[in-house]
């Protein structure tokens, strides 16, 4: 057991902190930890939150936190923002709406870029995500990037998905990409002190309706961040979906999906560290570049070849 | 190994804006930083927390209103009561000259002025991160 994983194991935050960043930074270092805390993951719920930009996530994650903390539940949170393809940094500002629990010793807060993963995750969420629980966190709150609308992503890992909509979104909610409506476990309508609500909800109702091949009715919760309402139904939602989930055998089914994609995460980057850097075929890759430059090799052929050499 | 230089733009006290501390978080990320942005209104607690829980290597403390000297020394102080000696603590705002020692011997390893060009805070930063 390394000294890192017996810290992280008693929830101390500054190694959780520091195992965070070594996973982000895809450092080996982490490795040897990451195998020693797994035994004590998978106890946590883990809860995504999507919508677009400006729907609330980070104010409904708050007020969510300050419920279940009300409960004595630890309440981890990984807040996604993007990351800038041109310069590599990012601007992370969810916590703005967080920062009264900042001097809460049972949450724990990390902001983190996409550091170029798509699906508005980051590359690093599965190990942060297993490092808060192994911390002893019962429930994880993740939340997307909300700029694309494109963030399915989140169902690999998540347990219960939030899709978070606002009144007035346009002209309809017919304007939602088809993706998101169909990752929701609950929708929730944020922003329900502004006018438009009944309205929203109503066409939510009406395409849930239309939706086929449901084994479950999908909930629609009203809420308003702001004005603390409808925050304990949210809750109370969750714990349906969670027990639901346990009831259905779909949680065993969800939860092999999250390992599995987990897997092919850790398997890719290995293969293309093993391909890209690694001296043994850095030689090979560099000679087929030359030769597919020159039209000597085309790249179907190049890559038989490389991978050959591996499976070998 | 991606390493990235991870920074927390905190605006301690009771400043009412913050135009400053943003510009200089877009431009810090402009650089290749990853910059965690906290508002308004943060107490010294808060801050050191947050910097815990982001792991930053920078806290970049953001003050116009003058209570600098305990705001920004209340930080140094309790990174270091929580044994944290590998973070650069850098200062900005509206600061007379004549605190700047006092702040330095406190631990902010450099004061920007009003209109510093944000490319001096940059390479400051690069030149001085600990880890
Ligand atoms: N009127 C109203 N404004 C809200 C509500 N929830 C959040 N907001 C505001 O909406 C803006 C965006 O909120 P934020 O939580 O940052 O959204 P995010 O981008 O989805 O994380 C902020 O100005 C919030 O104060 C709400 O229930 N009602
Ligand atoms: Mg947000």
């Amino acid at each position: 057991m390394t000294d890192l994983s017996a810290r992280i194991l008693s929830g101390d935050p500054r190694a959780i902190a520091r195992l965070i960043t070594l996973v982000e930074n895809e450092s080996a270092d982490a490795i040897p930890t990451m195998k020693h805390i797994y035994a004590h993951t998978g106890r946590a719920h883990v809860i995504g939150v999507t919508g677009v930009m400006g729907s609330g996530k980070s104010s409904l994650i708050y007020e969510l936190a300050v419920v279940y903390r009300a409960e004595g539940k630890k309440v981890g949170i990984i807040a996604i923002d993007p990351t800038s393809p041109f310069s590599g940094g990012a601007l992370l500002g969810d916590r703005i709406r967080m920062m009264e629990l900042s001097t809460d010793s049972g949450v724990f807060i990390r902001s983190m870029g996409t550091r170029g993963m798509m699906g508005g995750l980051t590359g690093a969420l599965y190990d942060a995500v297993d490092i808060l629980d192994a911390a002893g966190m019962d429930i994880i709150l993740i939340e997307t990037v909300g700029v694309g609308q494109d963030e399915v992503d989140i169902v690999k890992i998540a347990d219960t998905t939030l899709v978070v909509l606002v009144p007035g979104l346009g002209d309809s909610v017919q304007t939602i990409k088809a993706g998101l409506m169909e990752i929701a476990d609950i929708f929730v309508v944020n922003k329900a002190d502004t006018p438009g609500v009944e309205q929203t909800v109503a066409e939510l109702e009406a395409m849930l309706d239309l939706a086929t091949a449901q084994t479950r009715a999908i909930p629609i919760v009203a809420t308003s961040a702001k004005q603390r309402q409808g925050i304990s139904l949210l809750k109370q939602r969750i714990t349906e979906h969670s027990e639901f989930l346990k009831q259905s055998k779909q949680f065993e089914t969800r939860r092999r999906q999250r390992y599995e994609a987990e897997l092919v995460e850790i398997i890719k980057k290995r293969l293309l560290a093993f391909i890209f850097d690694e001296a043994t075929l850095r030689d090979t890759v560099d000679r087929c570049i030359t030769q597919i430059s020159n039209k000597q090799l085309d790249p179907y052929s190049a890559a038989d070849e490389i991978l050959g050499r591996i499976l070998k | 190994m991606v390493k990235k230089i991870r920074v927390l733009v905190a605006k301690p006290g009771l400043d009412g804006h913050d135009r400053g501390a943003k510009i200089v978080a877009r431009a810090l990320r402009d650089a290749g930083m990853e910059v965690v942005y906290t508002g308004l209104h943060q107490t010294a607690e808060q801050i050191v927390n947050t910097a815990i829980q982001e792991d930053v290597d920078v806290v970049g403390l953001s003050l116009l209103s003058g209570a600098h000297l305990t705001l920004f020394v209340d930080v140094a102080r309790l990174l270091k009561e929580k044994d944290i000696h590998d973070v650069l603590i850098v200062g900005g705002g509206i600061i007379p000259q004549d605190d700047v020692p006092t702040l330095k011997k406190a631990g902010i390893a450099e004061v920007f002025g009003p209109g510093t060009p944000v490319d001096e805070i940059v390479s400051f930063i690069k030149k001085n991160v600990k880890r």
